[in-house]
């Protein structure tokens, strides 16, 4: 009898929260790449979203990197669990060409500007094609340790001194990926930013890129995560590492960690949001909803409050201040300030959504011997 | 009966979880309709081409027929797979497919269905078509058009537009082309029967040359010997792969130096992963010994510290070495404070092959030590009692009496140990490095990342062989009878 109860009750109270999630309540999936970046979405995104809808419930998921083989892989088992996902430029031009991300029409979906802009035109030609709703300008680049001994008082100021291992001794972090080594490592062999990927279209070019990698091999830690660089640099594992810019600005001007950065030939890239294509109409509806919200001119605008990344709207450009909470001028850190973008390797996303699986192998091949 | 179906639950739930996922990975290691999927016309038209040299490139009609499977893939945003797959053989081969596919709108095809409209105004009626391709015997005449008229249909076609897009049109000049003469005025139908008359006028608008200038790569022999190669259902290319082999020009071949890993990885697998097993006999006898040997508490309370760690998260045992054995770590600070290392020369510990070996040692003793300890337990302490009261010194009673007892304890630990760490890649991903890693960490990230299933699959069935095998023989020589785990 007791227990008869005790089951009554609980399945009945089982019963409630389950009518009550299917009825209020809705879990969007969205997935991004951790660290510092998912916190500065949170903070400008995520969280205000919450407050003016407390029905939504975000489930956070890391994956960011392997967004599209995860996408490849849920379409093969026909079992798609992701809402919303936060991929760079390359990455959503081979989801779109592959039809594993939605198209869009951007001004039916994304807010205007403030002046009444159409969001084609606030975003202009950062919409690389009909999936693809940008965020931010980023860069990739290296920091180094301030402290290190074995330098003699010398530091690094170009990116080929991450290849000089006689002045710069020590581990270095390099990505586990060819996208930008090979870029550096060829314009570390002699060849102009402007011609790396004309030589790198070749074989003779890979193998060039290649063999100048193999010249520190022995002294690199390779990195898979956005959040590796920074730890590996905090801890003095390595003396210098490549990583996202705003990552290193999170350990540099928030964590106060000696060490500084390499701007020389930055790799500029974008990165925005995709959405899966086949989601069912009300959970389409809730994304587009969020969308149209994490997207506006301010909401773009305040993460650059939280982290060091230019917003992708022009609009939001004249809105960026100071950061939230140290209140440093955010400006001089950005990416794209004059001081820091004296050279850039502007990185090809056409080319490398092309040549992504090619060279993966290539590399994978390489790093496994 | 009643036996069986009492086992009937247990039965479907191993055959569910476990054949069935196996098997799938066997098949997935060698079906390949991927190809003839995606380029069924293709396929079809250049299984008669065998290359007589490296200007001896496939005929027109190939390239023809590939226009219109690119054209129907590029709709279903298909031709990007195939790329993927056929670049798995040949790297190169993905981006061609991936840039004809955004570039193949700028190939000017409308003198193909000009032709055939200039000629005759129902070419551009759709109904004409449909009532052309209802008679099975056209149908079964013009293959490729007839399918490519039949996805117009389905995939291309809406309410306004009653003229077929261009590509069926390229599909019925490649049919057309093929046929002799008399096949075609045995099909009794005078349009049909004109447009092959002058079929030949086409050659000046060259679908070959089209491909060629847009990319180069298209004129490239080897590409289209891949695209042969690797247009039957099944294949054998994952397995030859797997062992650092190719399907070349002259039959089965060794893969350049550079591509080579996959032997390597299994030779390096097999070594550590005996290295660990010696490892663990030699840490996890003595602690056995004392195990079997002390009063019940005390031991009970040392088999608790063994058990401690075994029931620890895997992941939090690992990351504890990452921060033992790292050149900033515990162990290398306390080497430096005492002075027995210079700060300059820390001992680099991890992401090498020491760290995966130390790691996975003190992952895997458990499982050596239990039931190492479960056999002596069994020892009759008498017997050595026996042997040192005949005149044995201490060192004979163990060695000629109570070792020889405790082997198949070794048996047990020896074949566990070593198939756990055959198959273990977390730990080699987190502390191995490059050169600690093992062929599961390949297969992982076939799996996972590269997404080449097929090949995942192939290594998979490799190193399930190769366990298979060594248990075998290890049967053979050791017997699986003496082997004991309590």
């Amino acid at each position: 009898m007791k227990f008869s109860k005790v089951l009554t009750a609980t399945s009945s109270a089982v019963g409630l929260v389950v009518a009550g999630s299917s009825l209020f309540a809705m879990d969007l999936t969205v997935v991004s790449w951790g660290g510092a970046y998912s916190q500065s979405q949170i903070d400008a995104y995520h969280d205000p979203y919450m407050a003016k809808n407390p029905d939504v419930n975000f489930i956070y998921d890391e994956s960011g990197a392997e967004s599209v083989a995860r996408l490849r892989a849920m379409k093969e088992a026909n079992n798609l669990t992701w809402d919303l996902v936060d991929a760079v430029a390359s990455d959503a031009i081979r989801l779109c060409d592959e039809g594993l991300a939605m198209p869009i029409d951007a001004d039916a979906v994304l807010a205007s500007a403030p002046d009444g802009t159409p969001a084609s035109e606030d975003f202009g030609d950062l919409i690389i094609n009909e999936c693809f709703i940008p965020q931010i300008v980023y860069s990739t680049t290296f920091g180094y340790r301030t402290d290190v001994d074995e330098w003699n008082g010398r530091t690094p100021s170009t990116v080929c001194d991450v290849f000089d291992l006689k002045n710069f001794p020590g581990k270095r972090a390099l990505e586990k990926r060819p996208i930008n080594n090979m870029e550096w490592a060829l314009h570390c062999d002699g060849v102009a930013l402007s011609d790396v990927y004309d030589v790198l279209s070749s074989d003779e070019g890979v193998a060039r890129a290649l063999a100048k990698l193999d010249t520190i091999k022995d002294q690199v830690i390779w990195w898979s995560a956005g959040a590796d660089t920074p730890q590996l640099l905090a801890d003095g594992e390595i003396v210098m590492g490549s990583t996202y810019n705003g990552r290193l600005f999170n350990l540099i001007v928030e964590k106060g960690a000696p060490v500084d950065m390499l701007w020389d030939a930055q790799a500029f890239d974008l990165d925005g949001w995709i959405i899966p294509s086949g989601l069912p109409a009300d959970r389409l509806e809730a994304v587009f909803d969020f969308v149209n919200f994490a997207t506006d001119t301010q909401r773009l605008a305040d993460q650059a409050k939280y982290i060091s990344y230019g917003p992708a709207r022009k609009s939001s450009a004249p809105l960026v201040g100071k950061h939230a909470t140290l209140g440093v001028e955010m400006g001089p850190h950005m990416p794209t300030a004059p001081e820091n973008s004296r050279n850039v390797l502007i990185y090809d996303y056409v080319w490398w959504a092309d040549f992504r699986d090619d060279l993966d192998q290539r590399f994978q091949a390489w790093l496994a011997q | 009966m009643r036996a069986l179906l009492l086992i009937a639950p247990l039965l479907a739930f191993v055959l569910i979880t476990f054949v069935m996922p196996i098997a799938d990975m066997l098949f997935r290691s060698v079906e390949n309709g991927i190809v003839s999927d995606i380029l069924p016309r293709t396929s079809a038209a250049i299984k008669d081409w065998n290359s007589q040299g490296v200007d001896d490139l496939p005929h027109e009609n190939v390239y023809r027929n590939l226009l219109v499977d690119l054209t129907i893939a590029v709709k279903r945003r298909t031709q990007t797979r195939v790329g993927s797959r056929l670049n798995y053989e040949a790297a190169g081969i993905s981006s061609s497919f991936r840039r004809v596919g955004r570039g193949l709108r700028s190939f000017n095809t409308e003198p193909y269905s000009n032709y055939f409209i200039h000629q005759d105004e129902n070419w551009g009626d759709t109904g004409y078509l449909e009532q052309l391709f209802s008679n099975p015997r056209i149908s079964a005449a013009l293959p490729s058009s007839a399918s490519a008229f039949r996805t117009w249909q389905t995939d291309f076609s809406s309410d306004q537009i009653i003229t077929p897009d261009d590509f069926v049109f390229v599909a019925l000049a490649s049919d057309l082309s093929t046929l002799a003469n008399d096949k075609v005025s045995d099909l009794g139908i005078d349009s049909l029967r004109t447009a092959h008359a002058d079929i030949d006028q086409l050659s000046t608008s060259s679908i070959k040359h089209m491909f060629i200038e847009f990319d180069k790569n298209w004129g490239d022999v080897n590409l289209w010997k891949t695209i042969k190669t690797f247009s039957p259902r099944y294949t054998d290319g994952y397995f030859l792969n797997a062992v650092d082999l190719k399907r070349g020009i002259d039959g089965v071949e060794r893969r350049d130096q550079s591509e080579r890993i996959y032997l390597v990885l299994f030779v390096r697998t097999a070594v550590m992963s005996l290295t660990i097993t010696v490892l663990c006999i030699l840490l996890g006898y003595p602690v056995a010994y004392l195990l079997a040997h002390l009063p019940l508490r005390k031991a009970n309370l040392l088999l608790i510290l063994v058990l401690l760690p075994f029931w620890t998260s895997l992941l939090v045992r690992t990351s504890a070495w990452k921060v033992l054995l790292q050149q900033e770590g515990v162990i290398n600070d306390i080497l430096v404070t005492i002075g027995l290392v210079d700060d300059a020369a820390r001992l680099v510990m991890i992401n090498n092959q020491f760290g995966t070996i130390v790691a996975m040692s003190h992952i895997l003793l458990p499982f050596m030590i239990l039931p190492l300890y479960s056999v002596m337990k069994t020892i009759p302490p008498s017997y050595i009692r026996a042997a040192r009261s005949l005149g044995a010194t201490p060192f004979t009673a163990f060695w000629r009496v109570y070792f020889p007892q405790s082997l198949p304890g070794i048996g047990a630990g020896s074949v566990l140990v070593f198939i756990l760490a055959v198959g273990y890649y977390i730990t080699p991903e987190l502390v191995g490095g490059v050169k600690g890693t093992f062929i599961s960490n390949r297969i992982a990230y076939h799996i996972s990342s590269s997404l080449n299933w097929g090949l995942g699959a192939a290594l998979g069935t490799l190193l399930l062989v190769a366990v298979l095998i060594l248990y075998w023989v290890y049967d053979r020589i050791v017997g699986i009878d003496n082997v004991k785990l309590g």
